[in-house]
């Protein structure tokens, strides 16, 4: 009884099987279980657990190393303001205080509807258009108020949905293609490729 | 080019010392007498250089750098510096910052007294703070599991607990969350910390972030008194620091033998001390958190208190009639026993009362006989083994810390593990071969590996490709290989399992073979003659017809047994039918040796009160057969005698002599007549004891560091001892000569019938937990709520073909009638198979469940389920 | 005046609006550098990237060409892409990925088949949600155009790529903690040594690590040949390369110019870089490669933009980001704002970083917010000295990784150039820009 949706546990599964060994999936399979939840619950980091032949401890020690996963609920909208060195000269910390009046909800925390999370982002790369600001990771290039202010309303109206997921969504595009040869022809296409060049070295001397 | 060296020469402060290749720098330096301080390297455990603590001047090539001695290797020429300015200030840098953070509440810490960052702080740091910030703060403590309480503010990140967990026990039930100075260690919500090995993490702490609830300000470092012995809570023979306060057991820490735990103890192990002296307010002899402190007689529906005098009359009384009449009287148990102990009670028995029927074990074992025949393995030696072949119940419940030994083998030298995999079992993960193995079907299994192409039956469970791969593992003649061996399965009968391993060693007579029986000193009570065919040291008398346990109580039930002795009072929580014993128990007189209480005294005549292990001075004899001492810590309540005391004043109600006045004098019998290293292990406590029918191996006692394995205190016994250096010759070399085992010899007359598999039934399968209905978990408050609830494993073939999914009860059509069962899916379980685990409680809380399920008569147990 | 007459080499495609586009990409020459390096035996490919003289655009600079040979004896079994692009300010592989996905691609086929290996992860930093796509999308056109997978062009190379998303931990461009990341695990950079994961890298085995802006050069160079690459830049420094210039400009942005025959006062203020500084105020300080990096005053403008030349004065290139301080910017803001960052993003593991970032962020706190001691000052070079002591740059450590004297580098910085600044901050009780 898989915790993840149909569709999500079968991605699960190809996920595992991209990597030599399942718990390099574990990354990939947590942002999946916030796709589907929003956050990173109980039950998804069990199923992550089960997939990566891990424990919950260790999930969830794992999960809370990196800054994207949510253990806590948050809002539809996460949105990152950052106010790191280069957004700082630029007005950062400006930015940041008037997100946090517009949204009406404090730094760290999820606003009254449940619509949007407001955080202190570390610097998002995207310094030329200072202060930066990024909605569920998608940047938004809105440096005022006034342009952050018509983008919440945008967001309210759900004229965003084309461009901005649902928190916790992060790669839309699937993956198609891939290496079809098992990894024992690889290696031997890799030895016979060696042994190759090796009598050409040979013949060469 | 193949120069290679031996040893390396490096400069440590500009005195030159010799170390391994490879080895580490922190250990070559101290080996040289430079201590370099450290808070998170742990000789038993990979290095992590996260405290930084040990940091030193190394030459490079860049000039002299600040590197950490814990994760160096030495190199040849290695310019090593750690006592400059810049050492002392980058240790002090460190000291500083773990200080910064951390609560000053050393007054009310555990850890307070025998904690190493406070006792760096006192002799390095600088007596005032620069830090004026405000601190990081926590809830605190936490309680993360039924043992163990955790205080995030004292942390200081060293990743001991983690790194335990996730490499030593590989269970990771607490790791890491968060990072940088927000980071901490934690447990899932879901699943608290109730790894059987919990406790190590508590000893290991450098500070007093994780805390024993047993413990827990019960005691301060400098009241406690300290002895190293053996625990015998299990067979393995951990070496443990009993500590006290006053005549009271606090405290029970892992002491570092190289040849058998490494400092590690299962929470089993170390936390039934209060089954030993926690409970001194509880006086009902039938409950299993008694002492018993005085005789007691039976006067009709009573136990009452009595004098030696007038109990050993009893007893005498009773035991002397019955032995008037031909196979009238036996002896069972004795694995509770120091060999001393069990050699008195033997001579007392076969000499005294003249029976040949004494069994250690409770027909859950294997026969004494073929163990002795078999060529043995040590621990060191199945720890390192090439192949390593489980025939055993789940050893993390059965013998925890071989567990660990087993699973440092797999995980970190690469070796394969082969499991007869009967049912659940924590080595699975780290197996290379797993086949399952229905009940009855070892030794068709075993003998399917002994041929190139015999297959198991067509409808086995164990696939071709399972047994050409263990075949390939095993190699022709299993050099190289350690086969480790139990009982899986208490309900089948015992010549299954000795079949497939007498057929195993016939095979492969380059491997070796470790037992896995789980009871204290089962091994050194056996090696004592406490068995049917068994003589003292190793001896075998294949033409003696002494009875086993199940053949005494079934003697017993049919009136021609009249009396027994039970050395030790734990029959009835420890055989599979007990209701069978119970009948047996009021037919017969019963004598009871024992020092606890428990329901098996409800049918005792007599109970004559003995000292138990923390109490008592002596040998045991390990799974391996090494003999190691055991220290008194404390005395034991009341008036009661050591086992050599008591079975020798007992013989001279017969006006005989055992000849054995003292344990001393017993210990010096025993090795005089038979070469059992007993005396000369109780006199040598510098080294790690003696395997039994071995040249004695040097093993030199590691330096103890009090960083390793804090709140051992440095004693004679513990640590920087000199090795005595002598040898032990090899299988009996004084004494009168004497018969030995052969696998021939044992197999005599021993066939295995199992007949069909019912197609429509479930063979069961009985496995042991480590928290079971024995006295020490029942004894022991902190432990008895861990016992199981019962549950029958199915696998989820057999799930589908029944119907049925995990959470329904089902009706059990057992030979005693039907018994309602909760059924939960296990893929561990073996298809065909139904496993329950052996002493689990049932909703009422009762353990009557194997009793109920249990048939005598038959190799395996068929039972047939119905849907409620 | 900036010498900008160089060839635009990873940027050639910025004019374009679908330059992420496979038929983009096809049409303004992509993949030839491929089917070039396939005719070619893999040792010459990589003889093209050593004779190119690539350094590493990562941060640390290490000769791309003997990163490779240095495994030449073992044979590699990952080539791993670093596209963890997190230090503060530094926005150019951002750029690279969300705008020439296929250049990347191109370039990571190039490597593995130089370095005849069959598998390749690209780590790219989780944050950039449309860069992963993109990448992603990349990939799945070059499978179905046959660039990627089995029997590339119909050659006999075979190789997969996984992208691997990560999910916001700065310290993940480490290349070992880039390694526990991929193997599922939390980021904690590994103990050395060893020191290269060409030893022990993902799962122990040989593994070879490169940035994303450094495998987007190698199309370029297996075209125009190696010598062509060295041929641009002077010194050890060859080749162009990417600056992210940021803070306090009229134009902040991704420049591409040759290193060395340009300076620092060019990329600040040629007008068609930097354009100069805001409001054409004077400049008074910047960092010359990244938040790591200790830095630079007015004086050293004119200094090359050269890997060596930098090293000489005290600092690094870093991660070429460039962040300019004008006259009216705090210092101590500044320094207190990169300190919190450290403290943030220490993965925890050593205690002079854990404990000494945290330390040191409370207390520039403090005194940019007024409750600041002259003594501190002191205190906090003391705290600095025993994360790196000496407080020199390259620096000594006393951590695994170089994350602990990375937080050094800017309150010493600040301290040791401005200590007039801070002296006014504890005496004016707070911050006198406020």
């Amino acid at each position: 009884m898989s915790h993840l949706r149909n569709d999500l546990r079968q991605r699960a599964e190809e996920l595992v099987a991209l990597y030599p060994r399942k718990r390099s999936a574990m990354l990939p399979l947590l942002h999946l279980a916030q796709e589907q939840d929003g956050w990173l619950t109980n039950e998804g980091i069990a199923e992550v657990a089960e997939l990566t032949d891990t424990t919950p401890a260790d999930v969830r020690g794992t999960a809370s190393f990196y800054e994207m996963f949510h253990l806590e609920p948050v809002g539809k909208y996460m949105v990152s303001v950052c106010t790191n060195i280069a957004c700082l000269l630029q007005g950062g910390e400006e930015m940041l205080e008037h997100a946090s009046t517009s949204l009406g909800c404090p730094v760290g925390s999820t606003s009254d509807d449940g619509l949007f999370t407001l955080e202190e982002a570390e610097c998002l790369a995207d310094c030329n258009i200072a202060p930066c600001i990024q909605v569920n990771h998608r940047y938004v290039r809105t440096t005022t108020p006034e342009t952050f202010d018509a983008l919440v309303a945008e967001l309210r109206d759900g004229k965003r949905d084309h461009d901005i997921p649902a928190h916790g969504t992060l790669i839309r595009v699937r993956r198609s293609g891939g290496l079809r040869a098992s990894k024992s022809d690889v290696a031997t296409e890799r030895a016979d490729a060696k042994a190759a060049r090796a009598k050409r070295d040979e013949e060469n001397k | 080019m193949t120069d290679v060296k031996s040893t390396v020469t490096i400069s440590v402060n500009g005195r030159s010392v010799e170390a391994a290749p490879g080895e580490l720098l922190i250990e070559a330096a101290e080996r040289a007498g430079s201590y370099i301080p450290r808070f998170c390297y742990h000789p038993r455990m990979e290095p992590v250089g996260m405290c930084r603590m040990c940091l030193v001047e190394v030459d490079g090539p860049r000039g002299p750098t600040l590197q950490p001695a814990c994760y160096i290797k030495v190199n040849d020429g290695m310019n090593v510096v750690t006592d400059s300015e810049k050492v002392k200030k980058a240790q002090d840098g460190v000291l500083e910052f773990l200080l910064a953070n951390h609560p000053l509440d050393c007054p009310v810490c555990d850890k307070g007294g025998e904690c190493p960052l406070q006792d760096q702080t006192l002799s390095h740091g600088s007596g005032e703070t620069r830090f004026i910030e405000e601190k990081r703060h926590f809830v605190k403590p936490v309680e993360i599991g039924e043992l163990v309480l955790l205080d995030r503010e004292r942390c200081i990140q060293c990743a001991r607990c983690t790194r335990f967990s996730s490499d030593v026990a590989g269970d990771t039930e607490i790791a890491f969350a968060g990072r940088g100075d927000q980071i901490e260690v934690a447990t899932s919500p879901t699943k608290p910390f109730d790894s059987v090995f919990s406790g190590n993490t508590v000893q290991i702490c450098p500070v007093g972030a994780l805390t024993a609830k047993p413990y827990r300000f019960t005691a301060r470092p400098w009241d406690l008194e300290q002895a190293e012995s053996t625990c015998t809570t299990c067979a393995v023979g951990c070496r443990v620091a009993v500590q006290s306060s006053g005549n009271r057991l606090t405290r029970l820490l892992g002491v570092d033998s190289e040849p058998v735990n490494h400092g590690w103890l299962c929470d089993k192990g170390r936390f039934t001390l209060d089954s030993i002296d926690g409970h001194g307010e509880a006086i009902d002899p039938l409950n299993a958190e008694t002492r018993i402190r005085e005789p007691l007689v039976r006067d009709g529906d009573v136990l009452r208190p009595a004098s030696w005098g007038e109990a050993l009359e009893r007893a005498a009384t009773i035991l002397k009639d019955a032995a008037s009449s031909p196979n009238g009287v036996g002896a069972i148990g004795g694995a509770a026993l120091t060999n001393e102990g069990a050699f008195a009670w033997e001579r007392f028995v076969r000499q005294v009362l003249g029976s040949d029927h004494v069994d250690a074990q409770f027909g859950d074992g294997l026969d004494g006989g073929l163990l002795q025949a078999l060529p043995k393995a040590t621990i060191d030696e199945a720890a390192n083994a090439r192949v390593v072949m489980t025939l055993t119940g789940d050893l993390r419940e059965e013998l925890p810390v071989l567990f660990l030994r087993l699973r440092e083998n797999f995980v970190q030298r690469h070796n394969n593990l082969i499991e007869f995999s009967f049912g659940p079992s924590g080595l699975r993960p780290v197996a290379a071969v797993t086949m399952p193995v229905r009940p009855g079907e070892a030794h068709v299994v075993a003998k399917a590996l002994t041929t190139n192409d015999a297959r198991v039956a067509k409808e086995s469970t164990v696939t071709d490709a399972q047994l050409d791969e263990a075949r390939a593992l095993l190699g022709e003649s299993g050099e190289g290989v350690v086969f480790i061996v139990g009982r899986p399965n208490f309900a089948e009968s015992a010549v299954v399992m000795e079949t497939a391993i007498r057929t195993l060693a016939e095979r492969f007579t380059g491997a070796k073979f470790l037992p896995a029986l789980r009871r204290g000193n089962v091994m050194g009570a056996l090696d004592m003659g406490l068995g049917p065919r068994l003589r003292p040291g190793h001896g075998y008398d294949a033409s003696c017809e002494g009875r086993d346990t199940l053949a005494q109580l079934e003697a017993m039930r049919s009136g021609e047994q009249t009396a027994v002795l039970l050395l030790g009072g734990g029959l009835l929580g420890n055989v599979l039918d007990p209701d069978a014993a119970v009948t047996a128990l009021e037919t017969a007189k019963v004598v009871v040796v024992t020092g606890h209480g428990g329901r098996t005294l409800a049918h005792a005549d007599v109970v004559l009160p003995a000292v138990v292990q923390h109490e008592r001075h002596g040998t045991v004899t390990n799974i391996e057969g090494r003999v190691t001492n055991v220290t008194p810590k404390i005395s034991s309540p009341g008036s009661a005698w050591n086992d050599v005391a008591i079975a020798a004043e007992l013989a001279e109600q017969y006006g005989q002599s055992l000849g054995l006045d003292s344990v001393e004098l017993c210990a010096k019998v025993i090795e005089e007549t038979t070469g059992y290293p007993a005396l000369s292990v109780m006199n040598d406590l510098s080294d790690e004891g003696a395997v039994v029918s071995r040249v004695k191996e040097r093993i030199e006692r590691r330096a103890l560091d009090p960083m390793a394995f804090p709140g051992i205190k440095s004693t004679n016994t513990v640590g920087l001892a000199e090795f005595s250096g002598a040898l032990v010759g090899g299988p009996v070399t004084t004494g009168a000569p004497r018969a030995v085992a052969t696998l021939e010899g044992v197999a005599a007359g021993r066939g295995v019938e199992v007949g069909h598999y019912d197609a429509y039934g479930l063979a069961l399968h009985v496995s042991r937990r480590l928290y079971d209905h024995g006295i020490a978990v029942q004894g022991s408050p902190a432990l008895a709520n861990l016992v199981a609830r019962t549950t029958a494993l199915i696998n989820h073939f057999d799930l589908d073909r029944l119907g049925l999914v995990t959470g329904d009860v089902v009706q059990v059509n057992a030979p005693k009638g039907p018994l309602s069962l909760q059924v939960a899916m296990s893929d561990e379980t073996p298809r065909g198979t139904i496993g329950v685990v052996f002493g689990s409680l049932d909703e009422e809380g009762h353990d009557g469940t194997t009793s109920a399920l249990y048939d005598p008569t038959s190799v395996i147990m068929q039972m047939k389920l119905e849907t409620k | 005046m900036a010498t900008l007459d160089a060839p635009k080499i990873v940027m050639a495609r910025a004019d374009y609006d679908d330059s992420y586009t496979l038929t983009r990409y096809l049409e303004t020459g992509g993949y030839l550098g491929l089917r070039k390096a396939l005719s070619m035996f893999p040792e010459a490919v990589a003889g093209e990237v050593d004779a190119a003289s690539l350094l590493g655009r990562g941060g640390a600079g290490f000769p791309a060409g003997r990163k490779w040979s240095m495994l030449r004896k073992s044979p590699i079994s990952y080539l791993v892409v670093n596209g963890d692009e997190s230090e503060p300010a530094t926005f150019k592989d951002h750029y690279l990925v969300e705008r020439d996905p296929h250049q990347l691609v191109e370039g990571v086929i190039i490597a593995a088949y130089a370095l005849q290996v069959s598998q390749a992860f690209i780590y790219l930093r989780g944050e950039f949600a449309l860069g992963l796509e993109r990448v992603q999308q990349a990939l799945n056109d070059a499978y179905e155009y046959g660039a990627l997978g089995n029997k590339i062009f119909d050659s006999d190379f075979s190789l997969d790529i996984v992208v691997h998303p990560g999910a916001g931990a700065y310290i993940c461009g480490e290349e070992t903690a880039l390694i526990e990341g991929l193997e599922g695990k939390r980021g904690f950079p590994r103990i050395k040594p060893p020191f290269f994961p060409a030893v022990t890298g993902l799962y122990g085995e040989p593994t070879v690590v490169n940035n994303v802006e450094t495998m987007s050069n190698l199309p370029w160079i297996v075209m125009n040949g190696g010598a062509a690459f060295a041929a641009l830049g002077g010194g050890r420094s060859a080749g162009t390369r990417l600056f992210a210039l940021a803070g306090t400009v009229k134009r902040p942005g991704v420049y591409e110019i040759e290193m060395v025959k340009n300076t620092f006062r060019d990329l600040i203020y040629d007008p068609a870089l930097g354009g100069g500084i805001t409001k054409d105020r004077a400049i008074k300080a910047f960092i010359p490669g990244g938040v790591s990096a200790p830095w630079f005053g007015p004086d050293l403008l004119d200094l090359p933009l050269g890997q060596d030349e930098v090293a000489e004065k005290g600092s690094m290139l870093g991660s070429g980001s460039v962040v300019v301080f004008d006259e009216t910017s705090c210092v101590v803001r500044a320094a207190w704002r990169i300190t919190k960052f450290f403290s943030r993003e220490s993965c925890g593991q050593c205690t002079p970083c854990r404990e000494g970032s945290g330390w040191i962020e409370r207390a520039m706190y403090r005194i940019e917010h007024g409750g600041g001691r002259m003594e501190d000052l002191d205190l906090l070079l003391d705290l600095c000295d025993n994360i790196s002591p000496g407080l020199a740059w390259p620096p000594q450590q006393t951590t695994i990784c170089v994350l602990g004297p990375s937080i050094p580098s800017s309150v010493n910085s600040a301290i040791s150039m401005f200590r007039d600044e801070f002296a006014q901050h504890v005496n004016e009780g707070g911050c006198p820009f406020d």
